[in-house]
């Protein structure tokens, strides 16, 4: 009898254990911040619209027809998101149903190369800001490879790939050895080489070499054709996907499993215990301001050997420098995380698009959504306290004093 | 116990092991300062002269042109920067403490000298009172944000959201100045958004612990969609009321816009400019010479010491850094209010960035940083004084150059600069 109660309550006991680390377990932060970021997002579009303006006006003598408006606006806002990143219901036949699914691949593809730049830097300790210009010099040699080498297909997609990471790199390696022998702020320096890269990109598009024949803009001519990643089964998503999948497990690999990648963790987590170990802080740094500068560099590769642009513009990095950061940061630095944040971003930019295009939201308030679900997982007591969830601390002491309860009746047993 | 310490004065005393002595600033100014010379020696073509045109401020006076031999201007010029120099090489060798004004006063000597190549020979004069007073008009912004970025961090918080205080405060001073004609009620809460952003950074840097370069930037990402949208949306379906530009009246002070040249440059400014030199002082001084400063400072130093002794770390870091938001929001009045613009999308445009790096490069002081700020901002207005006289060298290599400058003194000719101890760390009572 009394074994069958215990029983019981252990069982109970294991359920409200259960329940207590699910509500305090990463997982369901995230989806909670992603629904206080839709509430968020959802008031801005609402606010915004000038039909739930104007029901306001007569909120208290006709509030249905207010909270109709704003449940009209703020649906078709987010059915819109919803079927231009993920799946169109209207498409008719599969591939028209998958389409927003290849456009959200190919939107976070850059996301994952310059995120994964980054979070190698965060591992290591240090702030990569430059993500925008290492792309742009990551661009500059690709792009000029890709118009102006014509060599034969295959080959050429190697060799602009190469020279886009061996362009993010060079662009990496100033600030890696600045910081190294001279103890140059890393910060400072990637903000003042961002600002180099983009003068730099803007002069040389006006030079002959660079500047497309006949044209009065700064663009250069296109890529050619046999420097472009194939398109895998005909959609908007190409070979590029699968590189930066490549791109990283090979990161995974090396921060993981390697030697260079323990040393740069070591760097990251105790510079000083690094040294006194023997590690190279030198050289750890050097490395993963190369290797963060070479896959932001790859991000290039998204923009100038798949559908989009094709062609060197003064515009090309985009604003994927600061996108990246909040990917890396999202991602917490670890390769699988940054993969799964790029292409959460990328497909809230392929729905935003939509979004905007039908139901006249602007853009823009997919950067609210992202911030603020940046914001909300990096504080977890915060979302837990929205939300009213038990507290970690309290969870914890109440765990303590129960032992304690226990222990002395055993004793006085 | 006091027989084994060791004596540091008197006959006794043990001499200290020396350390090595750094010369990395006389090589570069040395390397700079030849390459300098060397160059636009060579490239001046015989007999050409360079005009430039001065604005005395008097009206007796009126504008007067300077005339002069441009080769010979400039080897003078040279000479003085290799004078100081040298002062450098001897400061180094005797282990002489070297001022900040060695490399500032070296390098304006060679940016005059490269003025003077410049328009050396060019029908039009430089108009230099223009230049420095637009410069001083452009510094605005990075002024207000890297005292922002000064307050926040010898709190002990670091702010890299001055970028979204800027573009707040300059959102919300249009918004108000065109909603109500009134650009003074719009200069009036710039510093509250610049402050409620400031809030958050606190909120969540000190309340949360949260990385507060991991919050700063993702409160510029917020800033950016939340204003953009707004932009987008409400102010450009209503732009008769949201984006009308009203501008804060430029002021001539009485008496002191009369100082010949220097009149012009200092005293005829917007009246944004004149709250930025009252803060740069008050700062200097509320940083550095009062128990507010000493507090905020033990804050960012040594946290446990001060709290030790009574100080509440978390809430002085707290107010701070909302006071610190507040500076930059008011920066952030520059853009629309002072510049006599309607708000546009970022139109912030990485200045925060860039006021990070000039309070960085000022040594994280409020008399340095409004020095750094003023080199960008000239540096940002030469362009436009060098396209007027009409120079070959591409624009875009002009632009790089104070960019470039920085990292070179980042990496060491200014001598190493100090952050706060424990800026960036959580206190946890």
């Amino acid at each position: 009898m009394s074994q069958t109660a215990g029983t019981a309550d252990k069982a109970r006991r294991d359920w409200r254990a259960t329940l207590r680390q699910i509500a305090q377990s990463s997982p369901l932060t995230v989806v909670l911040a992603i629904v206080v970021a839709l509430v968020v997002s959802a008031i801005l579009i609402a606010a915004a619209d000038s039909e739930v303006q104007r029901t306001a006006g007569n909120l208290l003598s006709q509030p249905g027809d207010f909270f109709a408006a704003v449940g009209s606006k703020v649906g078709r806002a987010y059915s819109a998101l919803f079927q231009g990143a993920v799946v169109n219901f209207s498409g008719g036949n599969a591939a028209g149903f998958f389409k927003p699914l290849t456009n959200t691949v190919s939107y976070s593809v850059p996301l994952i190369f310059a995120g994964l730049g980054l979070g190698i830097g965060f591992r290591a300790g240090l702030f990569n800001i430059g993500g925008q210009g290492q792309i742009i010099f990551g661009a500059i040699l690709c792009g000029y490879a890709g118009f102006a080498w014509h060599l034969p297909a295959g080959l050429h997609l190697i060799v602009c790939v190469v020279l886009a990471f061996l362009g993010g790199a060079a662009w990496g390696f100033i600030p890696g050895i600045l910081r190294a022998k001279t103890g140059a702020n890393e910060v400072i320096v990637t903000i003042m080489l961002n600002s180099i890269a983009a003068y730099f990109l803007g002069w040389i598009l006006t030079q002959t070499a660079f500047k497309k024949e006949g044209s009065n803009n700064p663009v250069s001519p296109v890529v050619d054709a046999s420097a472009r990643f194939p398109a895998l089964g005909g959609t908007r998503a190409n070979l590029g996907f699968i590189l930066a999948l490549l791109a990283a497990l090979g990161v995974w690999w090396i921060m993981e499993r390697s030697t260079l990648g323990f040393s740069i963790r070591a760097v990251g987590a105790n510079p000083d215990a690094a040294r006194t170990a023997g590690l190279s802080v030198a050289t750890a740094t050097v490395w993963t301001m190369v290797l963060a500068g070479g896959l932001a560099g790859l991000a290039a590769t998204s923009q100038l050997l798949s559908t989009s642009s094709q062609q060197l513009n003064a515009g090309i990095a985009g604003s994927y420098g600061v996108d990246a950061i909040t990917v890396a940061l999202l991602g917490r630095s670890k390769s699988g995380g940054i993969v799964a944040a790029g292409l959460l971003f990328g497909g809230l930019k392929a729905g935003g698009y939509l979004m905007q295009a039908t139901t006249n939201t602007p853009i823009d308030v997919i950067l609210v959504l992202q911030s603020v679900i940046v914001l909300l997982i990096a504080a977890p007591p915060l979302v837990r306290s929205i939300f009213r969830l038990p507290d970690d601390d309290r969870a914890k002491k109440k765990a303590i004093k129960k032992a304690l309860r226990a222990t002395r009746t055993e004793v006085a047993a | 116990m006091s027989a084994l310490t060791v004596p540091t004065t008197g006959p006794l005393a043990l001499a200290k092991p020396l350390q090595p002595i750094n010369w990395k600033q006389p090589i570069a100014l040395t390397a700079l300062t030849v390459l300098v010379l060397g160059l636009l020696t060579a490239l001046t073509t015989t007999g050409a002269k360079s005009v430039i045109a001065f604005d005395t401020g008097l009206t007796s006076l009126g504008r007067p042109t300077l005339t002069v031999p441009t080769r010979a201007t400039v080897v003078v010029l040279g000479l003085l920067a290799l004078l100081v120099t040298a002062y450098s090489w001897w400061a180094t060798a005797t282990r002489r403490k070297k001022g900040a004004w060695v490399p500032i006063v070296a390098g304006t000597l060679l940016v005059a000298a490269f003025l003077v190549w410049a328009v050396g020979g060019k029908g039009q004069p430089l108009q230099f009172t223009a230049l420095l007073s637009g410069a001083l008009f452009l510094s605005v912004p990075l002024v207000f944000g890297a005292l922002s970025g000064c307050v926040c961090e010898h709190v002990g918080v670091i702010n890299v959201s001055i970028e979204g205080q800027l573009l707040a405060g300059a959102f919300l001073a249009g918004v108000i100045g065109s909603a109500t004609g009134n650009a003074w009620l719009g200069l009036i809460c710039a510093p509250l958004a610049g402050a409620l952003i400031g809030a958050l950074l606190a909120l969540f840097a000190v309340r949360y612990w949260v990385d507060h370069i991991i919050v700063g930037v993702v409160l510029n990402v917020l800033v950016t969609g939340l204003t953009s949208y707004l932009f987008s949306t409400v102010m450009q379906t209503n732009s008769g009321t949201f984006m009308r530009s009203v501008s804060l009246p430029k002021v001539s002070l009485p008496l002191l816009s009369q100082i010949p040249v220097l009149g012009p440059i200092l005293f005829r400014q917007n009246v944004l400019t004149y709250i930025m030199f009252i803060a740069v002082v008050a700062l200097q001084v509320y940083l550095f010479r009062s128990r507010w400063g000493l507090r905020m400072r033990a804050c960012g130093e040594h946290p446990k010491a001060a709290d030790t002794v009574g100080i509440k770390v978390n809430r002085t870091r707290i107010r701070n850094t909302i006071l610190g938001g507040a500076i930059a929001g008011l920066g952030g009045a520059y853009f629309t209010v002072a510049a006599g613009l309607a708000f546009g999308k970022e139109m912030s445009a990485g200045r925060g960035y860039i006021a990070l790096a000039a309070m960085i490069l000022g040594g994280w002081k409020p008399k340095g940083a409004i020095a750094a700020a003023l080199l960008f901002g000239f540096a940002d207005n030469l362009q436009g004084a060098l396209g007027v006289v009409g120079v070959a060298i591409p624009s875009q290599f002009m632009l790089m150059a104070p960019y470039l400058v920085t990292i070179f003194a980042v990496a060491g000719i200014v001598g190493k600069v100090r952050p706060p101890a424990q800026e960036g760390t959580a206190y946890k009572e």
